[in-house]
């Protein structure tokens, strides 16, 4: 396998991570909504504060973590930019 | 040709946080002045033409500043916005005025069953950034149907793709200028119509003369307006009623009490008959959802789940917020970019919730002084807010019992109301009601500005200069660029000043067009190396034919059918994107594999480091 192809193989699995993540915290979840909302997180039931907050948190570190990681793939296979291309 | 120099200079970019700092300095001290004024005597409408006037002024005068005569800089604001201030622009481009001024609205109305919109619009930047942002960044390109023009090749591709986003960009368009229409009529005092055509110029002033560089420029600006005028209130409620010095954190007490009052007065839904016999105007609604609670069943949840896919889906393959991402420095600031637009968004988002729980907890508790719900309705036709709201037919009190008490689901207002009557409601200074009215403008203008520049764009770019006259020299591009920006604009106003539409209705349909037609031709264009032309265009074609048609067999306006498994009209996107998948995969799987050239293409863009794919200038 060439450098490209390694690079592409670890991004695509970094992309499939993210999204499994992202599928558990926007879909998953909220297929229990009513069990969920009985059990709760700061006082809130815990469906609401999911909706109103949990997932779109989850979703800013994600997109935090998910970039840091992606650079440091293409660290590892030399396709760091340069501040000038 | 001065200040062209200034705001192109290196020394503009590093001192971006300076600028911005002082212009944040400068709006909370025209905060202070207009208070001080108002203690001083100045009247209600005053301060409102203040606010507005003054915020409007200074994004013509930053549009006016940031000119251009390069394309580049017309088209990607010269790929130099650093990642934080193209966060800042993205979520102002983002919220529009729908997300200001109806959100919390809905939430009032909706409770949980709305929520989905808040998981939906902030989920889809995460395909945003995984997906699609930093491999469109390396391709170069200027606008999206460019992208599905140069890795499908053809003309009829991207022609395709300008459909599309020409569709679902103008379907948004029009609610935005309708909601700068609303907001400038009420603040200056004057028709709606007249209100709509100056929100247009004012769109126009931030947009025409240096295209995406203006508006990014204007859209940090507003941006700043916006998260003040909607955060100051929620705070200032919360603290002055004792609900908590930090609400996020500290409203559980009070979503609890709204569980109670629920049961108290009871959620009861009118009857279409009785609303009617009542003469309750359109559009008005009263609450019969409860806040927090979820309702019980799978079809519930399957309600909730496929509004929240369609917006996420829908953002994703939005393209005024894609663009956004064409005017980073590097394909690693674009995906950082990603990030801190949905964390400026967020600030907005979760603060809604709040806001909503906390203006209808003042209008349901009758303990609180504030409180309507409970009370003799001659008493409350005396409150001057009431009485100023009915008036305008924005909200209604219908005695369907006519024991004179005003219940619960007597109460009817309109959803775009709740935000900006909540600081009357409150009794907060009318200083605040102003700052709100600024904040709604510079909302629904940011997002109007980079929806009209989308479309004026792909006309001017992919169908005037790629297709029909590629030997155009810069100047040529530009005037065209510019010509269309108002033609579009104007065509956008002329159609939200006969008012067909409500705030919402448009904007869920324009997120749905866009996932019906773009979402696999983009996506797929990236991750998959074997589709092809004539399967992207087929794709293209039978997503946004077959969801188009679906929303006219379910649309309430139009045929109303009965919606097939709970897809109703706002959800019409599901349909078309399945349509638009299956047809695509079918047809690519068909036909000859793309040429060596085009993989080549393909492999280049997933490869963050060398040239982008297009040129600098093309």
């Amino acid at each position: 396998m060439s450098n490209k192809e390694k690079h592409w193989e670890k991004t695509k699995s970094l992309m499939t991570i993210t999204l499994v993540i992202w599928f558990i915290f926007s879909i998953f979840i909220f297929m229990f909504g009513e069990g969920m909302n009985t059990a709760s997180f700061l006082g809130y039931p815990l469906a609401y504060y999911m909706s109103a907050q949990g997932s779109i948190v989850v979703f800013v570190v994600l997109i935090f973590w998910f970039a840091n990681k992606q650079e440091k793939i293409d660290e590892e296979f030399g396709f760091t930019e340069k501040e000038d291309d | 040709m001065a200040k062209e120099k200034f705001i192109n200079q290196g020394s503009f970019i590093q001192n971006l946080p300076k600028i911005y700092g002082i212009y944040t300095g400068g709006f909370l001290a025209f905060i202070l002045m207009m208070a001080v004024a108002e203690s001083a005597g100045m009247t209600a409408k005053t301060i409102g033409i203040m606010f507005v006037g003054f915020t409007v002024c200074i994004y013509a005068l930053i549009g006016y500043l940031s000119r251009t005569v390069q394309v580049d800089a017309y088209y990607v604001a010269g790929r130099q916005v650093p990642t934080v201030f193209n966060g800042m622009a993205t979520a102002a481009d983002w919220m529009s005025g729908a997300s200001f001024v109806a959100m919390a609205g809905g939430i009032y109305f909706g409770g949980y069953t709305y929520m989905a919109f808040l998981v939906g619009w902030t989920g889809g930047y995460v395909l945003v950034s995984s997906l699609l942002a930093p491999y469109l960044r390396k391709f170069g390109c200027y606008t999206v149907p460019d992208f599905i023009g140069t890795r499908y090749g053809g003309n009829f591709a991207r022609f395709a793709a300008v459909c599309v986003l020409s569709l679902a960009s103008f379907t948004y368009v029009t609610a935005q200028i309708n909601a700068t229409g609303t907001i400038a009529s009420r603040a200056l005092g004057i028709p709606f119509e007249l209100g709509v055509w100056i929100g247009l110029c004012s769109i126009l002033l931030c947009s025409m003369l240096g295209g995406m560089r203006a508006v990014t420029w204007t859209q940090v600006a507003q941006y700043i307006v916006l998260i003040i005028a909607y955060l100051v209130p929620i705070f200032w409620m919360s603290n002055k009623n004792g609900f908590g010095i930090f609400p996020h954190l500290m409203l559980a007490d009070e979503v609890a009490r709204l569980g109670e009052l629920e049961a108290q007065f009871g959620l009861v839904k009118n009857a279409a008959a009785d609303i009617k016999a009542a003469g309750v105007p359109g559009g008005l609604k009263s609450i019969s959802l409860p806040h927090a609670g979820v309702l019980s069943g799978g079809m519930h949840a399957w309600k909730f789940i496929s509004l929240a896919i369609c917006m996420m889906v829908g953002t994703a393959s939005l393209p005024h917020i894609l663009m956004r991402y064409f005017t980073t420095p590097s394909v690693k600031a674009a995906r950082k970019s990603v990030a801190w637009s949905l964390f400026f968004i967020a600030l907005l988002y979760t603060s809604a919730p709040m806001l909503a729980t906390l203006s209808k907890l003042q209008l349901m508790d009758p303990t609180l002084a504030t409180g309507i719900i409970g009370k003799p309705i001659a008493e409350v036709m005396q409150i001057e807010w009431v009485n100023a709201w009915t008036n305008v037919k924005q909200a209604f009190i219908a005695d369907f019992n006519g024991d004179g008490i005003l219940q619960l689901n007597e109460w009817f207002m309109r959803g775009d109301v709740v935000v900006l009557s909540t600081p009357e409601v409150a009794g907060l200074p009318y200083v605040i009601s102003g700052l709100v009215a600024a904040g709604g403008m510079a909302a629904a203008m940011s997002t109007a500005d980079g929806l009209v520049l989308a479309i004026a764009n792909a006309l001017s770019h992919d169908i005037y200069f790629k297709i029909i006259d590629p030997k155009a020299d810069v100047r040529k591009r530009l005037l065209v660029a510019r010509s269309l920006l108002v033609v579009i604009g104007a065509c956008g106003a002329y159609i939200a000043s006969m008012r067909i539409t409500s705030i919402l209705g448009a904007v869920a349909w324009a997120f749905d067009f866009a996932m019906s037609g773009l979402f696999f031709p983009l996506v797929l264009g990236v991750w998959w190396k074997r589709a092809t032309r004539e399967g992207a265009i087929a794709g293209m074609l039978a997503g946004l034919g077959s969801g188009t048609a679906y929303l006219i067999y379910v649309g309430p306006k139009f045929m109303a059918q009965t919606p097939w498994l709970g897809i109703d009209h706002l959800r019409f996107g599901i349909i078309g994107a399945v349509v638009c998948l299956i047809v695509m995969v079918v047809v690519s799987l068909n036909t000859d594999e793309p040429d060596r050239a085009t993989k080549k293409l393909v492999d280049e863009c997933r490869v963050p480091s060398g040239k982008t794919i297009l040129g600098k200038q093309h």
